[in-house]
């Protein structure tokens, strides 16, 4: 006895092409998503002077993030924290609902490796061709095709690595600075990392990526119940499979079972296990065909399933983790059905739990039904609430804003007339794009008063445009005044802009004199 | 053949292992995941030979790159202390009473004169700067030996009472227990209360007041003001170094208090000390 090899080398798979609904819809989401990615750093937005005009920019040098209208600072990073909340939730809720629609269409490894095998059939021709390829000997020709294969791939990994980087700061000023070698050593960096790793995941990684690589699959999962859609092959329509010489024996049993299936209404032909009548099965008196074959299904075994599957899978073998649900053998399958002049459907977006119903020859239950269920009820409501509180957070932003923070070290401070005097270190942020004088007052029950260190009787600031000026208070009661005697003050710190009159008040103590 | 072993129920290879009749599935990792644990080896390998990795009986194997975190940490001071070169000097030359807050220098002093602060003065004078018992209170417009700049930096430089620099601060209070009557302490003790409290005896502290003429007044000033020339302290103010009960205000005329603070001149470098001197005069009680 040999002891088995504990590694296995990768499987090459060759995707045959497949054309159809599913991949019609993945083609417009693959040049969405991409021309969402290639273009979005090229888009202008005019913020007014001194504040950068590109739309989307993630300024890290400078601390901001820009997006069109929207500008975050580096306090608001609840916002980003909110948006990963619902990008958690929103998977939640699709995968709870529509399994692994987020793998099969919209993860960039599917998106690349689809846009990879549209060059790689392009140029070393379709499933076939390539597998012929790959079997043949290195000669002029095989090496001139893949080193064009790769050549292709290189610059469209280039062009991956090189839209990322614009995203950090101006985009026209950096390509030209790439190409005349003067741009900063890390983004020379981040674009040959990311060159890299899109070559090799996209061109030689693929399914590897998805299989051991990424922890998505086992979590998703997890998130997946029996009346989750997802992409299926009606094992009880289908089986037992069998080529088409076995079939020509009974072509004509299966038309009569065929038109018998269709009486009973298409949807029960699409979904429900094929009605072989046995008297329909006997020609001539005699019972030519055996048991064993009036069983057959609608599944001839023609493997388009298999040969269309970018994870080389066979979706006939039930829920996999390897599957995607990219919905390609839908297509191939739907294809061939329509070709032998069956309903479609053997292969298709099913929840599990209407099993039982289709083996007994029912439609399967509306899919709104297993859409709408208390769990993706739930993620719907806590994704909108999430949303709503962020659109909430972002219409109450004000381009002033103030923040408070009382010295505390000591709490107060006793003068040489007996006032008392607390200590604010108030940060004043200015959004807007010129520099602006703000105006500093308080509000309080007591009478308190208000000064700013470096003696500016009028109360005034000047903040540079889009910064924050750190700036010290001084809050006085006079001695004897119920402020100067009492543990604890409420007070409110106001600050204007005096160009616009717009306001914001931040709640803050004063600390009396304990007694 | 029976160089595979199958397993009946699921059709799959198993490793032939066996333990206690259970048998072991064989789901093969991919080779380029054992490629990638070997090629972690070898940079492994590479990683020790290139950075400080054995320990040794006095410090560790250098590495090829010669890469070192302190050198790193030198370095990145070296590059702070660089780009700071300008304000330094300046700090050292420029007049530093006129400041704005918004200044560069300004800005630049107070946080390099909080970080000396707070490695050398805290101890005494606390973290917040609010002093203690004896330790004058910072942060206040009440000024022992004056609250300019100038003043300040004197006091830094230089300290109080010390016997280590001859430039010091120096006053020295008699101790009025050997001077002055037993009944007399009582009422001058009255009568300092007096200028500042309301509860008081005022026909003893009437008394006090001739007394306080006759022996006080030299140093403190007629109206108890005090004289930042001498170090001596305003009695007619709200604040109290040594606390404003009868006993504290007693124990000071009788026996006296010496304050002392040490000079920071040879101790601190010179940008340090007018850095300081900086962040004090900004805490909030700052004199022109």
């Amino acid at each position: 006895m040999t002891n088995p090899s504990l590694y296995a080398a990768q499987e090459p798979i060759f995707p045959r092409r497949v054309s159809g609904r599913f991949r019609t819809l993945k083609w417009w989401i693959m040049i969405v998503t991409l021309g969402i990615y290639y273009l979005t750093p090229w888009l202008r937005w005019d913020r007014g002077p001194n504040l950068p005009d590109q739309a989307v920019l993630v300024d890290m040098a400078n601390r901001r993030f820009y997006f069109f209208w929207i500008e975050i600072w580096p306090h608001e990073f609840y916002f980003v924290a909110g948006l990963l909340i619902m990008a958690g939730l929103g998977l939640f809720l699709f995968t709870s609902a529509m399994g692994r629609v987020w793998c099969g269409y919209t993860c960039p490894q599917t998106v690349w490796t689809d846009l990879f095998l549209l060059v790689e059939r392009w140029i070393e021709g379709d499933r076939n061709a390539r597998l012929r390829l790959h079997r043949a000997k290195w000669d002029v020709r095989k090496v001139r095709l893949r080193i064009t294969k790769w050549t292709t791939w290189l610059l469209i990994a280039i062009a991956t690595g090189g839209a990322w980087v614009f995203y950090f700061t101006d985009a026209p000023q950096l390509a030209v600075d790439l190409v005349r070698f003067e741009a900063h050593p890390i983004a020379y960096a981040t674009i040959g990392v990311l060159t890299a790793t899109t070559f090799v995941f996209g061109g030689f990684m693929r399914e590897q990526i998805c299989i051991y690589m990424c922890p998505w699959p086992r979590i998703q999962a997890a998130m997946m119940d029996s009346d989750t859609i997802t992409v299926a092959y009606r094992e009880w329509r289908g089986e037992p499979r069998g080529k088409g010489n076995v079939r020509k024996r009974d072509k004509l049993a299966a038309q009569k079972a065929e038109a018998e299936a269709q009486a009973a209404g298409p949807g029960a032909a699409r979904y429900a296990p094929t009605p072989y009548p046995k008297a329909a099965l006997q020609v001539g008196g005699t019972p030519r065909i055996t048991a064993e074959v009036q069983e057959h299904g609608d599944c001839i075994d023609c493997m388009a399933c298999v040969n269309v599957c970018p994870m080389g899978i066979d979706i006939r073998e039930g829920q996999q983790m390897e599957c995607i649900t990219c919905a390609l053998c839908i297509d191939a399958c739907d294809d061939v059905m329509d070709k032998i002049g069956k309903p479609r459907g053997l292969i298709d977006y099913l929840a599990l739990s209407d099993e039982p119903r289709e083996r007994e020859g029912q439609p399967p239950r509306p899919v709104w039904q297993h859409i709408f269920r208390l769990r993706t009820l739930l993620y719907t409501i806590m994704w909108g609430a999430m949303g709503l509180a962020l659109i909430y957070a972002l219409f109450i932003r004000t381009d002033i804003e103030l923040t408070v923070s009382p010295v505390r070290n000591p709490t107060y401070v006793i003068q040489s007339d007996g006032a008392v005097r607390n200590i604010y270190d108030v940060r004043l942020r200015n959004k807007t794009g010129t520099a602006r004088p703000f105006g500093l007052s308080l509000t309080s029950e007591d009478v308190l008063r208000i000064d700013l260190e470096g003696a500016n009787d009028l109360l005034q600031v000047t903040v540079p445009a889009d910064s924050t000026l750190m700036q010290r208070v001084y809050i006085t009661s006079r001695p004897g005044d119920p402020a100067a005697t009492r543990n604890q003050t409420a007070l409110r710190l106001w600050v204007e802009d005096l160009e616009t009159g717009d306001r914001a008040s931040r709640a803050t103590t004063f600390h009396g004199r304990e007694q | 053949m029976s160089d595979k072993n199958i397993d009946e129920t699921t059709g799959t290879e198993t490793t032939g292992h066996v333990w206690d009749g259970i048998r072991e599935l064989n789901s093969p990792l991919p080779r380029w995941w054992l490629w990638t644990f070997y090629a972690t080896i070898v940079w492994g390998i590479g990683y020790v030979i290139a950075y400080p990795a054995w320990p040794m009986i006095s410090g560790a194997t250098a590495g090829v790159l010669g890469y070192s975190t302190r050198a790193e940490l030198a370095e990145s001071v070296d590059a702070h202390e660089l780009a700071n070169a300008s304000l330094v000097g300046e700090l050292v030359k420029a007049d530093i009473t006129g400041l704005a807050p918004s200044d560069d220098l300004h800005r630049y002093a107070v946080a390099r004169g909080g970080a000396v602060f707070r490695a050398h003065c805290s101890q005494c004078h606390g973290s917040g700067a609010a002093g203690a018992k004896g330790y004058p209170n910072l942060l206040d417009d009440d000024w022992l030996w004056g609250g300019s700049m100038a003043d300040i930096e004197y006091t830094v430089r230089h300290g109080i009472r010390n016997e280590a620099d001859p430039d010091a601060r120096y006053s020295e209070m008699p101790q009025f227990g050997e001077i002055l009557e037993e009944n007399e302490l009582m009422a001058v003790t009255e009568y300092v209360i007096s200028l500042s409290s309301p509860e008081h005896d005022a026909a003893l502290a009437a008394t006090g007041l001739e007394l306080f003429a006759d022996n006080c007044s030299s140093c403190h000033g007629e109206a108890a003001l005090g004289d930042p020339e001498l170090g001596a302290p305003n009695l007619a103010d709200a604040i109290w170094l040594y606390g404003s009960d009868r006993d504290a205000i007693e124990y000071s005329i009788r026996n006296a208090r010496f304050g002392v603070m040490p000079p920071w001149q040879p101790r601190l470098t010179e940008p340090d000390i007018r850095a300081v001197s900086v962040y004090v005069h900004s805490l909030g009680g700052g004199e022109e």
